[in-house]
């Protein structure tokens, strides 16, 4: 029976990498986990259209949503409807205007809608590096104390909204 | 209309290639000879109605009927006709529905043209290529349905096919591609249907050969052509990523040439009979694998197509059932078959045992770094990605013992031989392909790069030992009674050291520079003088853009060259359209990056010197594949 050992041993190779496939379709290639969850905010101050500088302290003491956008983004647009639902919610949107310039900003608002409490401007992209942006659109969530709770890359769907960040976002309010 | 009657004759085909499972198979148990030959009527039966089928959907393209979402998503009015025609395999549902397709095909071809092979062979071969075809046909009913519609947008101008496809290299490179994956199942079946009867027909080598270097051929053909477009497409010069779809590519073709010559064997000696069933059943299990990687959505890639686990799910079902299957098939069954014939290490046949372990191993080094991303990432170990530092690093090393053998290999006599005594006849060879390209490389690039002279070296052993085996063939039974199948050989294996020169020379030689370059401005690279002669407003069907004129001179000429940066109306997706001056030595490539200002342009230069070689290389493979399978003495019993 020797033989028969070593001609199954390409059968088993075959069921421990359909292991490794059945395991891999639960996975999400493309979830990327952000390294900065768990960090503070980095502070920065931005102008907001060229109106009062303001401070990221000032999104201290409730959680909020940090969107990075842009007006030459496409999936931006898909997401616009998502968070204008949102803000109508309740829900603290800040924005973060990620390499762009500030006319075709406020054009894109003025066309999709302005789900923001505070716009920061981010023209050469330097507090997306600190925040380890990909690139736009990305939403983090921020809990009271301005520590990062969770960062989503691409555009935000009500799916993910339900599943990922209505649940942390309950757990942070009732936190202290 | 036409979509629904394309769904119709799709499910009639599953209806056929059931038949063709069943009936034939209680045939079989049955003993009652009626039953099996009407396996015939039903591969026809199956052909018939995919090809039906696909035909609906071609319509559908070509007459722009945008309540089917498939057409939808992958065309638009403006599209031009003959891209249409090759939109309808730019998405998953079509891709499939073009695979399917191209099974029933080669099943009609089997049917057709294996008159001659006992019938017990011929029907369980046909039931086992119908077991294959029903299910890909479910999968696509189920699961990738081309025929869905919609009746929200009505007034749709279609999304347009993605840019990156609609250039002539994408009419030929996946249909070729699936011609071979999908030709493998050929080899396939007939392993199975070998293990099945439970003995291995003398004839059985005979039969597959055909039928695997016309599969190995498609798939050459196919990989070359991706290579070669992407190259031209993609502006970046490269023409092999290690991309998980490439990689889906490669493997098969690589067990597939083990394959190959493992057949040889089998046919000149009787050996290496259960090597040859296992490699005909990793050459297929190799293209399902790659199809259920590129489609499950379980990996990243360029390539990949949209994502849906549950596709992935079922083909991961099909996987266990058919490759699980046949493995242990094999496990339990092939020992009946074996007929122990002690081996000489120092022989042909020992040469070709290497030769399929390496293959084999290069095949299993590249699937491991296309899986690990996987792997790290299911055992909860983080996410990385593997790319051409991981590839590089592991297959090359391989290569080179490997190609040291093909030369080798055709010097050792069948059965037994001396070690010593050939070596010493090679020496002469050996020296040679060392000092050559050193001379060579010193007296042209007047600098030895070791990893290119290491390339050389390789290629030239391979060309001069190959052609010393022809003359020596010549010399003992004259140069007519060379088999065109020997031929073949001499002309694959030139084929891989064309190859190989044509890597190591464009990598360690090219050249890259980025100029900022304004109208009117002449500069210098690469031992040429560029200028910018002139842009003008560009306007093709389905884009807009800008197309500039670059002049290329040299000492003795002088050309014009078209670089263009194309933005597509529907997507708004832009696209560099680079522009390469083609010489048989050299290419120079020019795409345009960014407009830095009004008439000046951010440019990259490429100067790749024997890049040509490459897919030369693979159309020498290719001819050589083409001259062994359509050798009339072979078919001639």
């Amino acid at each position: 029976m020797k033989a028969l050992h070593w001609r199954l041993a390409p059968f088993f190779i075959f069921l421990a990498l359909v292991l490794v496939f059945w395991r891999g379709l639960a996975l999400d290639p493309h979830h990327l986990p952000s390294t900065k969850v768990g960090q503070p905010l980095p502070s920065f101050q931005l102008t907001s259209f060229g109106e009062t500088k303001r401070s990221s302290k000032s999104m201290l003491g409730h959680v909020s949503l940090l969107n990075v956008w842009a007006s030459w983004c496409m999936a931006c647009a898909d997401e616009q409807a998502v968070l204008m639902r949102l803000a109508k919610q309740g829900v603290s949107i800040y924005g973060l205007n990620y390499k762009d310039s500030m006319d075709n900003a406020k054009e894109w608002l003025s066309e999709w809608g302005n789900p923001y409490q505070q716009i920061g401007e981010d023209v050469d992209g330097k507090v997306a590096i600190n925040l380890g942006v990909y690139g736009a659109p990305e939403t983090f969530l921020i809990d009271k104390n301005g520590i990062i709770r969770y960062r989503h890359v691409g555009a935000l769907t009500m799916v993910i909204w339900e599943k990922e960040f209505a649940p942390l976002i309950q757990l942070l309010e009732s936190v202290e | 209309m036409i979509a629904e009657a394309g769904l119709f004759s799709l499910i009639i085909a599953l209806f056929f290639s059931i038949l063709l499972v069943i009936l034939p198979s209680v045939g079989v148990i049955k003993n009652l000879s009626i039953l099996q030959l009407t396996a015939g009527r039903y591969v026809f039966g199956q052909f018939l109605f995919i090809g039906i089928a696909y035909l609906c959907l071609t319509l559908c393209f070509l007459r722009d009927d945008f309540t089917v979402i498939y057409v939808l998503t992958n065309s638009s009015i403006s599209l031009p006709w003959f891209y249409k025609f090759c939109a309808v395999w730019g998405g998953h549902e079509g891709s499939m529905l073009l695979w399917v397709a191209i099974l029933s095909f080669w099943t009609l071809c089997v049917s057709q043209f294996s008159k001659h092979l006992a019938e017990e062979i011929r029907v369980r071969v046909l039931v086992i290529l119908g077991a294959l075809s029903a299910g890909f046909i479910l999968f696509v009913i189920t699961t990738s349905n081309p025929f869905l519609r919609q009746f929200q947008i009505l007034h749709a101008h279609g999304r347009d096919l993605n840019p990156l496809l609609q250039d002539p290299g994408f009419l030929f490179h996946p249909p070729m591609l699936y011609m071979g994956y999908v030709g493998f199942a050929v080899a396939f079946s007939f392993a199975i249907a070998t293990l099945w009867l439970g003995r291995v027909e003398s004839a059985w080598v005979r039969w597959t050969r055909p039928w695997t270097l016309a599969a190995w051929c498609c798939l050459t053909t196919g990989i070359t052509l991706g290579s070669w477009w992407a190259y031209r497409e993609l502006g970046w010069g490269g023409w092999w990523f290690w991309d998980p779809v490439e990689n889906a590519s490669f493997m098969p073709w690589l067990v597939g040439t083990a394959l190959i010559h493992s057949l040889v064997v089998n046919e000149q000696r009787g050996q290496f009979k259960a090597w040859s069933l296992l490699l005909a059943i990793s050459a297929f299990s190799l293209s399902l694998i790659g199809t259920f990687l590129v489609r499950s959505g379980v990996l990243t890639s360029v390539h990949a197509f949209a994502v849906d686990p549950q596709r992935g799910l079922f083909i991961l079902f099909f996987l266990l059932m058919v490759i699980g299957g046949s493995l242990l098939l094999f496990a339990l069954r092939s020992q009946t078959l074996q007929t122990e014939k002690k081996l000489n290490s120092v022989s042909r046949e020992g040469a070709m045992l290497l030769n399929n372990v390496f293959l084999f191993s290069a095949m299993a080094t590249v699937l491991m770094g296309t899986v690990y991303p996987l792997l790290i990432d299911g055992l909860g170990l983080g996410k990385l990605s593997v790319g051409a530092p991981y590839f590089n690093t592991v297959f090359v090393p391989l290569m080179i013992p490997l190609f040291i053998l093909m030369g080798l290999g055709a010097h050792l006599k069948w059965h037994s031989d001396c070690l010593k005594t050939v070596l010493l006849r090679l020496s002469g060879v050996a020296f040679f392909s060392i000092l050559l390209p050193i001379g060579i490389l010193f007296f042209c690039a007047k600098v030895i790069n070791p990893s290119a002279l290491l390339g050389l070296v390789l290629a030239f052993w391979i060309l001069f030992t190959t052609l010393k085996a022809v003359w020596n063939k010549r010399q003992s039974r004259g140069l007519f009674h060379i088999s065109q199948t020997y031929w073949g050989m001499v002309v694959a294996h030139c084929g891989v050291a064309a190859t190989i020169i044509g890597i190591a020379v464009s990598t360690n030689y090219g050249m890259q520079e980025d100029v900022r370059v304004a109208l009117g401005e002449q500069f210098n690279f690469a031992g040429f003088q560029f200028q910018f002669v002139k842009e003008t407003n560009l306007k093709g069907p389905n884009y807009h853009g800008v197309q500039t004129q670059f002049k290329i001179s040299s000492a003795n000429r002088s050309v014009t060259i078209y670089p263009e940066k194309r933005i597509y109306n529907v997507g708004q997706m832009a696209m560099t359209e680079s522009a390469i001056d083609v010489t048989p030595l050299r290419d120079v490539y020019v795409a345009l990056g960014e407009p830095l200002d009004s008439y000046t342009w951010s440019v990259r230069l490429y100067y790749k010197p024997f890049v040509r070689w490459i897919w030369g290389g693979g159309v020498m493979i290719l001819l050589g594949g083409l001259l062994a399978l359509l050798d009339r003495r072979y078919y001639k019993t």
